[in-house]
């Protein structure tokens, strides 16, 4: 059972965060060339997607997990807007880099938020014969339109979801993140039933997301799709509480340690049902 | 064919010395994985395990375990020395440069002073009588520098905007082809040798053919030393090596004879292994040797690696801190035909750093390219993830340059095994060079007698006003490397004449052709203070600080300029700039024995020490604190990551710079992967992204910033007695830096975002 946040703080966070998202709409009205809202880039990605990726990290998310260590990429606004080419062009100076599999990976915050900018990127990146990657909460995922049928398209030009479930259970996960998971395991029965390839990764935070029973039903529910390539177990780390402290919001797992590499290990055997 | 020679092939190498046909002959490429290597024998634990107690014995006393005060080093200044004298027989490889395991030698040629100083600060005093032989009855060659020195050279060296001269020591990076030793025996080197002295000259007794007369004659003579030195341990090395046992034994006495009698800077094997591997085939083959026995003779002949040793004075080893001797050694490689030189042998030397773990020496070097075999670049990656000891150099650039049967003289400089040497020299300090464009000549630190900033480079129009104009400054920049390429290549004749003169390296040389190509190795430091410094005033403001003499000894820089490391051309393009105006301005000028300039972007760990003689730097940097390394990004102005930083320095023409660029990273595990399997995939598909760029030199450490905090904290742990970091162009273990050196690497960018 996670533990409820304490009111001031959820308080704090809603309120701090209500701003962000009103502003957040305004903008979704994407200008006619579609740029994306880039929090940061990194050339050397090694772990998320297969070989060397250039991971472009983009602004924005609707989730608040308690243990996010990107929290400064959920506030959508920045100057820093690029084109898919923009974006492109340098991705490609690394280009030397991805043998064996590499090539881009979308992260952020939440991807998806800006699925328009991910069509052009995406299009443009096959036309160059560049491997495609998203690392996602599938939080935005939807069968209602405008947005699944651009959905359907973008995963044609998909090679790699990276995806997590953060909680099995629909009123841990709305305590855990702030939003439901109803809507974020549809979205992976559909990329199942699709035949989409997916990575599972799943945060191990001791005492929220550890839970024995909980993680048995994660593998349950894992099993009965038939496009995960890889099920990854990412023990939790502190490295990204500052990051809290410097936007001001008040971190609500402090003091929790890493869990211990058999508690990792054990996690890894519930998920593959094992 | 010689009987010794049975079941090789080919003929070019049996008229003549010539190592490179006898390989390409005879070698066995090996595109498999590890799975055939041993572990260690007994006997190699044992050695191994006394040689631990040895080291840290010397550490616990200070450093060095004992100084020889009373023989003067030679090839045949002592009986045998063994690890311990109770399991001499369990040491499969013999010889040692003194009587006892790392007990150093008393090497006085290079500079009596300095051989004194040295045994003083250890605790132990030279015997007097050498005092006087060595100053009244016989000159060293660091005598012989400073009677020759004019005055500006010696303020030149006091305000270190050269530094690093081999003027007090050997000036090294001369590779004997200790593998001739093997193959021929040392009766018929001698004989060629005799040879080419009948045949020098007609006649005439000019200067070059009296010299290269008398040379000759001295490396007869070492060759004649060296089998009587080979006599005291048993064997007898007139003729060639007759199995793998005695191949290994006849190298490693052909460099024992180097290192008996030259304490240069840096003492190189070379491109040993593949050679090697030859005779431990044909022992394989012929079922006299088992794959266990071959394993113990690479680890034995590595265990000699790793003790050897010098006495040096405490200046030096702030230069080159951890007690290095670049005893380096090389594999891999792709030949001329296209094959790659990849042999089993690769891989033992490689496992020398699991048999008996991680390292500094030997400096194993890995000439890479990506068309390597994908199991070779594996294993290479595995060790480097586990024991963060060997570097990689690209094979694909050099080759074309050297050909393939190059040795690495020094740190990481590319030479023609047996057939070139190097007169190398110290760095230029290009960062202090810029403050004396914009201070006319005058040294921002150092003070004359009377208070007064010291009149060092030229004395042009000082730059007068506020902010600094980018186009001034590049003007007088140009004038002022104009001026410090002329001395520092003079200064470098002269040390080179003396050198030859009084510290001749015989033994290498008789190793080596005799009509030898030389290499006139300069270097920089100091590059991407420049470089950023350059860039900040062109991009930025920056705001001259003036001291009461009115010498600029601060800046305020205001505003954004791009910097160096992070793939932007604006930056990178200066950082190519200021390589070709350099190296432009070195080739103006005479070089000694005609001899082909060309310099190197690396410092070792010497930048702490240019940075502590340096004032204040547009870019940020703060007066007298280190630079970065070699051509590596300055601390802190990586912004993009690896990647966008290992694009930077490929940038950097290594045609431009054949004496090496060298770039150090150190990556975290985590950022490396989640798995060893992850790391080591990540670590190839990096490695082939930045050589396939053309870039000449990566070392790689594999750890997290916490693991150097404790290391710096609690030297004592057992962990960290082996704990082996790459540093610029070498390797050293962690605890044996210096405080300061170890804040350094601490403060350097370490790329371990997860």
């Amino acid at each position: 059972m996670i533990a409820e946040r304490p009111d001031a703080i959820s308080k704090e966070i809603e309120q701090k965060t209500a701003a962000m998202l009103e502003e957040q709409e305004k903008e979704t009205e994407q200008p006619t060339e579609v740029r994306g809202r880039i929090h940061s880039i990194e050339t050397f990605g090694s772990v998320d997607g297969p070989g060397v990726r250039y991971i472009i990290f983009l602004k924005g998310c609707n989730m608040r997990c308690r243990y996010c260590h990107n929290a400064d990429t959920w506030d959508p606004d920045t100057d820093d807007m690029r084109s898919a080419e923009e974006v492109l062009d340098h991705a490609e100076r690394y280009h030397s880099y991805w043998r064996n599999g590499g090539g881009i990976t979308v992260s952020g915050g939440e991807p998806l938020l800006q699925i328009d900018f991910l069509l052009e990127l995406f299009r443009q990146a096959k036309e160059r014969g560049i491997h495609t990657c998203i690392d996602t909460s599938l939080q935005p995922f939807t069968r209602e339109e405008p947005f699944f049928s651009k959905f359907a398209v973008l995963m044609q030009l998909t090679d790699l979801l990276l995806v997590d479930i953060k909680h099995i259970d629909p009123e841990e996960h709305l305590k855990l993140t702030g939003k439901s998971n109803d809507n974020i395991l549809d979205g992976m029965r559909y990329l199942s039933d699709i035949g989409r390839d997916i990575w599972i990764r799943h945060v191990l935070v001791p005492g929220i997301t550890d839970d024995d029973e909980y993680l048995r039903r994660t593998g349950e529910f894992i099993k009965t799709l038939d496009n995960v390539k890889k099920i990854e177990v990412l023990p939790y780390h502190s490295m990204g509480e500052y990051k809290w402290k410097e936007l001001g919001i008040p971190y609500s797992l402090e003091g929790v340690e890493p869990p211990s590499e058999e508690r990792v290990k054990n996690a890894g055997r519930l998920l593959r049902g094992e | 064919m010689r009987e010794e020679w049975r079941g090789f092939k080919g003929s070019h190498w049996t008229d003549d010395v010539n190592v490179r046909a006898f390989i390409q002959d005879n070698y066995t490429p090996y595109d498999g994985d590890e799975e055939f290597l041993e572990g260690p024998t007994e006997a190699t634990d044992k050695l191994w395990g006394r040689l631990t107690e040895l080291q840290k014995e010397e550490r616990a006393k200070g450093g060095v375990l004992e100084c020889e005060t009373e023989v003067v080093s030679s090839l045949t200044a002592y009986g045998p020395g063994y690890i311990d004298e109770s399991m001499k027989d369990l040491e499969q490889i013999v010889g040692l440069q003194t009587d006892k395991p790392l007990k150093r030698a008393f090497m006085p040629f290079g500079g009596i002073k300095m051989a004194e100083q040295a045994a003083e600060t250890y605790g132990y005093k030279v015997n007097p009588q050498f005092h006087k032989i060595f100053n009244d009855y016989h000159k060293t060659h660091n005598q012989a520098v400073f009677d020759a020195y004019t005055d500006e050279m010696k303020v030149a060296r006091h305000t270190h905007i050269v530094t690093g001269l081999p003027d007090t020591y050997g000036r090294g990076r001369i590779v004997g082809d200790y593998r001739r030793v093997a193959l021929y025996g040392i009766d018929y080197l001698i004989e060629k040798k005799q040879d080419d002295l009948k045949n020098c000259g007609h006649g005439d007794m000019t200067d070059d053919i009296i010299r290269q007369r008398e040379e000759l004659a001295e490396q007869i003579r070492a060759l004649k030393g060296m089998k009587e030195m080979a006599k005291i341990y048993g064997y007898d090395i007139s003729g060639p090596a007759k199995n793998a046992k005695e191949a290994v034994q006849w190298l490693y006495f052909g460099y024992l004879s180097a290192i008996k009698t030259q304490n240069g800077a840096a003492m190189s094997v070379g491109r040993i292994s593949t050679f090697l591997d030859i005779y431990i085939n044909r022992d394989l083959k012929e079922g006299t040797l088992t794959e266990k026995e071959a394993q113990e003779l690479i680890d034995h002949l590595v265990m000699k690696f790793r003790m050897v040793k010098f006495a040096r004075i405490p200046s030096y080893n702030e230069l080159f801190s951890g007690d290095p001797v670049w005893a380096t050694l090389e594999m891999a490689g792709i030949g001329m035909d296209g094959r790659h030189m990849v042999t089993k042998n690769d891989y033992r030397f490689l496992h020398t750093l699991e048999n008996m773990g991680p390292s500094p020496e030997p400096n194993l070097t890995v000439l890479y390219s990506s068309k390597l075999p994908e199991n070779f670049k594996k294993y290479a990656a595995k060790i480097s993830v586990n024991t963060s000891s060997i570097q990689y150099e690209n094979d694909d650039v050099m080759k074309p340059i050297w050909g393939d049967d190059y040795s690495i003289c020094c740190c990481v400089s590319a030479t023609q095994t047996g057939k070139e040497m190097q007169f190398f020299g110290a760095r230029a300090n290009l960062a202090k060079a810029l403050l004396y464009a914009i201070n006319g000549g005058k040294d921002e630190k150092h003070l004359d007698k009377a208070g007064k900033h010291m009149q060092c480079g030229p004395e042009l129009a000082p730059i007068t006003s506020e902010y600094l104009d980018y186009d001034e400054v590049m003007h007088k920049y140009d004038l002022m490397l104009d001026w410090l390429a002329g001395l520092y290549v003079n200064i470098l004749n002269l040390i080179q004449y003396m050198h030859d003169k009084y510290y001749y390296e015989a033994a290498e040389m008789a190793l080596i052709d005799t009509d030898v190509r030389r290499t006139f190795a300069t270097g920089i430091a100091g590059f991407s203070h420049v470089v950023d410094s350059l860039c900040a005033i062109k991009y930025a403001k920056v705001k001259c600080i003036r001291d009461d003499q009115g010498v600029v000894t601060g800046f305020e820089t205001t505003g954004d300029f791009p910097r160096y490391g992070n793939d932007d051309d604006r930056a990178d393009e200066i950082a190519v700039w200021l390589l070709k105006t350099f190296i432009t301005k070195v080739r103006k000028f005479h070089t000694y024995r005609d001899s082909e300039p060309t310099t190197s972007i690396l410092t070792i760990t010497s930048n702490v020490v240019y940075g502590k003689a340096t004032g204040a730097t547009p870019d940020g940097r703060e007066a007298y604190k280190p630079f970065a390394p070699g051509a590596t990004p300055s601390y802190g102005a990586e912004k993009n990551g690896l990647l966008a930083s290992l694009n930077s320095v490929a940038k950097v023409p290594y045609e431009y710079a054949l004496d090496g660029i060298s770039n150090t990273q150190t990556i975290s595990p985590g950022a490396l992967g989640h798995s060893l399997d992850e790391q080591k995939q990540n670590l190839v598909n990096v490695l082939d992204g930045y050589f396939d760029r053309g870039a000449h030199h990566l070392n790689v450490n594999v750890f997290g910033l916490d693991k150097l905090k404790d290391a710096m904290e609690h030297p004592e742990k057992p962990e960290y007695a082996n704990f082996t970091i790459r540093v610029s162009g070498y390797a050293v273990k962690f605890i044996d830096l210096t405080r300061e050196q170890q804040e350094d690497v601490i403060s350097r960018t370490c790329h371990e975002r997860m």
